[in-house]
This record gives C-alpha cells, structure tokens and sequence, in this order.
C-alpha cells in the first residue's frame, strides 16, 4: 500500500500507490523507464510513475483509433452524454480526495483546488455531457443552408475529428484535463492525453474513475512522462489533432509541425495579463480583485504576468490598497485550509521566477515581496511586485508563471489601450471604473480573448477562454469549444 | 437503451424515505423494502393526491375519482381537482418561479439530471405503474420509462445552454453594443398528453421549466396515477417547490380556469382535444398568454428546440459603447 495521507479538515484522506503505470487501452500496465513526482511543498516523493516511451506512445495511439473506429464514433451522442454523465457524477463523489491529491502534487492551496477547480472539472463533464447528444444544435452544420426550406428540425450532427493528442501543463492539471478531455469525448473523439511532468497524479485518478465509470477501453488513454514524451504524443503521425497547454514556444513548435503533417491544432499559451484600474474605479475592490484573480485564485491565468495600469491620479492609493491585502497572504502548507500561497510547482520554475526577479532588479525595476519565511524544504517565492517599469523590462513581457504583478501609471484612456495592446500576447484583461461606458469603451478595444469587467477570472465551462495572437489559438468552453474537436471546414483546415 | 445506469444512482443520496407512500406501489422496485413487500403489489391503499407547493394534498373539494387499469378493474381513487387547486397550484408556480428562474442555468441542470437520477433508480416501480395504468408488455412499459429517463436527461442538458443558441449578439450601426437573450415568460399550465402516461408528460413538461418557467401540470386524464408517481419522483430528487404542480382530475374541468388566469403566462395545449384547445386558446387571449399547440406528436421521436423556444421571451439590452 502506498502513501497515506490525512487531509485538511473535513477532507477525506487519500491513498496513492507506491507506483502507476500507463493508462492504455483501459487499463494500466506498466512500463520501461520511472520517475518520482514529489510534493512541491515538501520535496517528499509521493509515487513513481512511468516514463513514456515511443512504443508507449504507439500503442496509446493504435489503442485510441481502434476505440474510435470500433466504439466510439459509433456511439449515438447520446450513449456518449450517458458515460460522461456518469464520469461527471463520479468526479462529484470522489471530488474531495482529489482535491487532497492534487494539492499535495501541484503545490496549489486546498482551498483553491477543493472549492475553485474540482467544482470547475465536474460541472465541465456535466456540461459537456449535455452537448454530446445536442451537436446538431450547435450551429454547425454547415448544411442547414443547402437543404430545402424547412430545414428538418433535427440536421445530423457534425463529425468528429478522430483521435485526439492532449498535452497539458502543472497550473490546474485536473482542470486542464477537464476542459480538454470532456469536449474531446463529447463530440465523438478519442483522446491520448499527457500530463504535466511535475503534476502527472490527478490525471492517473482520472484514468482510475474511467475504468470505474466502464468507459470503453481506448476512448481515455493517460500517457505520463516529460516533455520529450509530450512531443512524442503532439508529434505522432496517428493523431488528426493536436490540443495543447503550455508555453508560447512549444505551442509554435506544434503549430509548425501541425503545418507540416496536415493537422489540426488548439493552443493555451499564457502570456500576459493586464488589468486597467481608471481613476474613477472602486479602488479597494480593484486591488481586492487584482491580489485575489493573481495570487489566489492563479485559475488558468496564472500563467500570465499581470501588468497593472493604474490611472496615475490614483496610483499611489491602489498599490497601497494591494500592498496591505499582499502582507495578509498566508504562504505554506498548501493542505492548511488557512493557505492562500502554497508551494512554486517545481525546482525548475522556481529558478525561472528567481532569475527573471533577479534581472528585473538590476533592470531597475522597484521590488516589493511579502514578508515572507519560507519553510527550509520545498519551492517557495513571495508575491511579489514590482513598481514603475517601461514596456521594455523583460518582467513586463515575459511569460512568468508565478503570481508577480507589475505597475505602471497611465495618463489617458488612449495610452492605456496602445500600452496594454503593445505585446504580441493577448489572453486576458481587467478593467476597473465606475463609469459604465468607460469600461465598455475600453472592453471594445483590448486585444485579449477575455475581458473581465470589475472582476477578474471568472471560468465557466460555458464561457469560451483562450487568447488573441501568441496566447493561443482557438477556443475551449463554451459552444465555440466545441469547434476545436468536430471536423468542420474552415479556414484554419490544412490544406494537404 | 435497455440501461438505466444504476452506477449513477446514490442511494444514500435520497433524502426522502422512498416513493411508497401515496405514490408508488413497491413491486418491480429496484429499492423494494422487506418491510414494504408485505403490501399486495399493485394495489395502493391511498388516494392519490395532488402535488402543489411541494406538498401532497387532497382536492380543496374534498373530491375524488375511480381511476381503471388497463383491464377495466379498479385501480385506485385520485384527487379530482377543480378551480380552487388549479389557483393554488397557480400561486405556488409563482412564488416558485423568482428563484427557479434567477438560478443559474447550471443549478438548473444540476437540479434537473438528479430527477433523471431519481426515476432511473425507481426504473421497475415506474414500468410496473406504466403496465398497470395501460397494459402492454413489461418491455414496452420498461422501454417507456428508459426513453423517459433519457428525454429528461437531454432537457437537463439544454439549462446552461439555450441561451447559446438563442441569444444573439446584434451588431448595431452606431457606437452601441446590444444583445439578444431569451428569458422565461413565467408561469406556463401544460396539459399532458392524454395517450402518452410517462414519456408524453415528461416531454411536455421539461421544455417548459428548463429555461427556468414553473409549470402547472394536468395529469392525462386516463393515466393520472404515473402523472403523481412523477410527482414523487420530483419531491424525492428536492426539486423546488412549486416549480412543478401536478393536479389530477377531468381536463375539461381544470383548463378553463387555468386559460383564462390573469397570472399564467403560457398553456400548452398538448392534451387538450381540438374543440376544447379552440376554447382554451381563445380564453388564453384574455391576457395574451403565450398558447403552445403543436400538430400531434410522435413522442418517441428526438425533438427539436420548438416547445423550449415556445415559452420564451427575448429582452434585447442596448448599451452605450462610446466614451
């Protein structure tokens, strides 16, 4: 028997194996090559787990098409809406553990990943489910137009793409695999998905409640390693298409070789975040919203540096307001209940945001951090802010996956907009004022695939997310998410 | 088809004892007790009573009716309900209907696939009332309830996204943003299908309240008792009160009043007999009530987004986008 470990109050305990194999073909078996996954906070190591190769990645792959043309594509949407009803009630049972588990793997605090993401990862089953058997409603058909008047009230639903690679990165892998997994399967694809090296054990419980729900062998296949075998998987010629979370730099990677061998694409490619405080906003309920959407809640914005534009007539006011509520953040162990920071994810960002801090400071960039002990294992960085930098500071551009705020004044509405639309990036954006039309001014004009409006990061399995430019590429959510896993015709279709 | 996904049902879930009484006799059960099977199946001792509130009551008169299974024989007494039940229930629709409609569509969904929850678990007592209300065999009766099940499960689908396909976003020639967005008309009577005792009613019925209407529903006048069954299928699964009332009884008593009530907003007229349905229609005037009459459905059929889109209004939002 594995480890053992109690939880937070009112959680369950959760039971790990010493070891996991790869889940293939619906079950799991082990494999050539291990590694450990440890806990962030900690550096104690939770479990071993195995190490795809290339044959593993082939036989993932056969075992997916066999279940695609066998089973699934088969399958009335609404047998398919049956299973993912039935994973989603699972995910609802079993949601507390998993929580438990993914703390302790990714570092995240449980309050975060027990009341934010395992309520987001069910109600995506429990959406997605509802569209697996709606798809001709969807509104893309493509054939309503072409058909004689009246169109039939039920057209056939569109297809599927057919087997599916899923590469997902460590900010909220169970959610990630959610808003890839559920859609996928919804429509009519099968999936081979790998998750983040650092965070590889709630997508192995996921496996687990596949097998428990009687999905049929193939349609889930959890393939686990590191980034070479993530390559392996959005690189492999079985696949018609490649979904992918991480960073800027791979996600062209893929987009190049997708162009290459013909297939289709989505990317989550992070980028940076603005939010707009204007001088009429509500000022403790802007720096309310900015330290809690950056440094608590690091939903899947959290892998976006948010640069903060304050109208300068206010300035002063709203860093001291998120000055006060930064020096409240309780850093630590991230199963406490009373946690708002927990652990960096991995030794390897940690050096990262080390570096990047580094460099910023002699830059010239004011920094102000938390007061902060850290415990003397595990992976720890303060939040941290850092004050007056131009356009051209590393810090503000960069992709910079821990919560780091940078602030500037702005003098006009205008400038602002010139500013904040000055990266090749274009996730999202808060924008804080009173005044109604200012903010719906200013939503019109933000290049970023979400704008939150005196709120930020807000996600809801039917609200289409995804960036502008090199944050991304298509949509997952939302009716628009389903256009990422049907094959429809369109502009974006290789033409090989 | 013939699965019910018992891996989905929770027992310890149920927050209601069971369905027995006064709704559903033990027989063919999934959760038949021991204590419960000492109970001649198929023979309630109860009169079935109407559903308003939340609550089960008898008819305000005091009223009630023979109702005859398939074979002729008698087969239980149910609440004949008459004007005074029919305001009531209209009352409780409203005070339900703030709530039901301002919760989130999720919430809606949530709400709605636990009912499915609920009949897929008391799958055999539903097949053996189906039998007994109109012969047939127990596959067909069994049939009937899986496609009911299923019929509900895609309504519940539909919470959290007809607005996806209905609204729009309307690109205006001048610097404002407007938007489109269906929202329910309110109060909605739906008078069952009379041939249809499960699958008809719950396909009627789960258009209407998805997009967050309550409903007043007139059992089939022929099959009242899986009409209240239902209804303890909704009280079990902790759907709000008075978002779904069930009132038992002759059609042509009922509808009139519910036609012509200053405070419901729509009528389905699925169960109502032509002439009749004129009528109705032309006493739903009177408040210029939302009248659903579709030409004669095929039950069994997938249906379309008509009888969700039939009870909906469209509020467009026009906002200045100029600075």
């Amino acid at each position: 028997m594995g480890l053992r470990r109690g939880a937070a109050e009112g959680s369950s305990p959760v039971t790990l194996r010493d070891s996991y194999g790869l889940f293939i073909g619906g079950s799991f078996a082990p494999g050539s090559a291990v590694f450990k996954t440890v806990s962030p906070a900690t550096e104690e190591v939770l479990a071993e787990v195995t190490h795809g190769t290339t044959e593993d990645v082939d036989r993932a792959v056969a075992a997916a098409r066999q279940a695609y043309e066998r089973v699934w594509s088969l399958l009335p949407g609404r047998e398919r809406a049956r299973y993912l009803l039935r994973i989603a009630r699972l995910l609802r049972d079993r949601a507390p553990e998993l929580a438990v588990i993914e703390s302790l793997d990714s570092g995240k605090p449980i309050r975060q990943t027990r009341d934010v993401d395992l309520p987001l990862v069910t109600a995506h089953f429990f959406y997605h489910a509802g569209w697996a058997d709606k798809l001709a409603h969807a509104g893309f058909g493509g054939t309503a137009a072409a058909l004689p008047n009246p169109a039939p009230p039920n057209p056939a639903p569109p297809r599927p793409l057919g087997v599916v690679g899923q590469v997902i990165g460590w900010s909220s892998p169970l959610l990630m695999l959610a808003w890839k997994v559920a859609p996928a399967l919804a429509c009519g694809n099968t999936v081979v998905l790998k998750p983040a090296e650092s965070t590889p054990l709630t997508a192995l419980a996921f496996a687990e409640i596949c097998a428990e729900a009687g999905l049929p062998p193939g349609v889930v296949n959890i393939v686990t390693g590191d980034g070479q075998t993530g390559q392996l998987v959005a690189g492999h010629p079985g696949i018609d298409k490649v979904a992918f979370t991480g960073s800027p730099e791979v996600g062209k990677e893929i987009a190049k070789s997708a162009a290459l061998w013909g297939k289709r694409f989505t990317l989550e490619l992070g980028g940076t975040s603005a939010n707009i405080v204007c001088a009429d906003a509500d000022i403790e309920a802007a720096a309310q919203g900015i330290v809690e959407g950056v440094f608590i809640r690091q939903g899947h914005a959290c892998c976006a540096s948010s640069r903060v534009f304050v109208a300068e007539e206010v300035h002063d006011d709203l860093v001291g307001a998120v000055r006060r509520r930064m020096a409240a953040l309780r850093s630590g162990d991230p199963l406490d209940e009373a946690t708002d920071i927990g652990a960096v994810n991995s030794r390897g960002q940690l050096d990262k945001i080390t570096e990047l801090a580094r460099s910023a400071e002699s830059d010239g960039a004011v920094r102000w951090s938390a007061p902060h002990e850290p415990p003397d294992r595990g992976f720890w960085f303060p939040p941290t802010m850092f004050g007056v930098v131009s356009q051209e500071q590393r810090i503000a551009r960069e992709e910079l996956c821990w919560p780091v705020l940078t602030v500037s004044s702005f003098a006009a509405p205008d400038e602002v907009v010139d500013r904040t639309n000055s990266t090749r990036y274009g996730l999202s954006a808060g924008v804080w004022a009173r005044q109604d039309t200012l903010s719906a001014w200013l939503a019109a004009r933000l290049r970023a695939g979400v704008v939150w409006v005196n709120s930020f990061g807000g996600l809801d399995p039917a609200v289409p997310f995804g960036g502008f430019q090199e944050s991304g590429f298509g949509r997952e959510g939302g009716r628009h998410g389903l256009e990422a896993y049907l094959d429809l015709p369109g502009a974006w279709t290789p033409d090989v | 088809m013939s699965e019910a996904s018992p891996p989905d049902f929770q027992p310890a879930d149920l927050q209601l004892p069971g369905l027995q009484p006064p709704g559903l006799p033990p027989s063919g059960g999934e959760r038949a007790q021991g204590g419960a099977a000492a109970r001649t199946a198929g023979v309630p001792r109860t009169t079935y009573r109407l559903y308003i509130g939340g609550a089960f009551a008898r008819a305000a008169s005091g009223r009630t009716f023979a109702v005859h299974g398939a074979d002729g024989a008698f087969l239980a007494s149910a609440a004949l309900a008459a004007d005074r039940d029919a305001r009531d229930a209209v009352v409780a629709a409203r005070g339900a209907f703030p709530g039901w409609s301002r919760a989130s569509g999720y919430e809606r969904g949530q709400a709605l696939y636990r009912v499915a929850e609920v009949m897929a678990a008391y799958r055999g007592a539903f097949a053996a009332q189906l039998r007994l209300a109109g012969g047939g065999s127990a596959e067909a009766a069994t049939a009937e309830v899986d496609a009911a099940v299923d019929r509900w499960n895609w309504y519940a689908g539909w919470a959290d996204k007809i607005t996806q396909v209905r609204a729009t976003v309307n690109p205006v020639a001048g610097p404002f943003g407007t938007v489109s967005l269906p929202e329910p008309v309110g109060v909605t009577a739906v008078l069952a299908p009379p041939e249809s005792a499960l699958l008809g009613l719950v396909s009627v019925l789960a258009p209407v309240i998805v997009s967050g209407n309550t409903a007043v529903l007139v059992a089939s006048e022929r099959y009242p008792v899986p009409a209240v069954a239902f209804a303890e299928a909704l009280a079990a699964a902790e759907l709000p009160a008075g978002v779904v009332n069930v009132l038992t009884g002759e059609v042509a008593e009922i509808s009139p009043w519910l036609a012509a009530h200053q405070d419901v907003n729509a009528i389905d007229l699925a169960g109502a007999p032509g002439p009749l349905a004129d009528d109705l229609a032309v006493a739903a005037a009177g408040n210029l009530k939302r009248v659903v009459r579709f030409p004669a459905t095929d039950w069994t059929a997938e249906p379309g987004l008509e009888r969700m889109f039939a009870t909906l209004e469209t509020k467009t939002i026009w906002h200045p986008l100029g600075r």
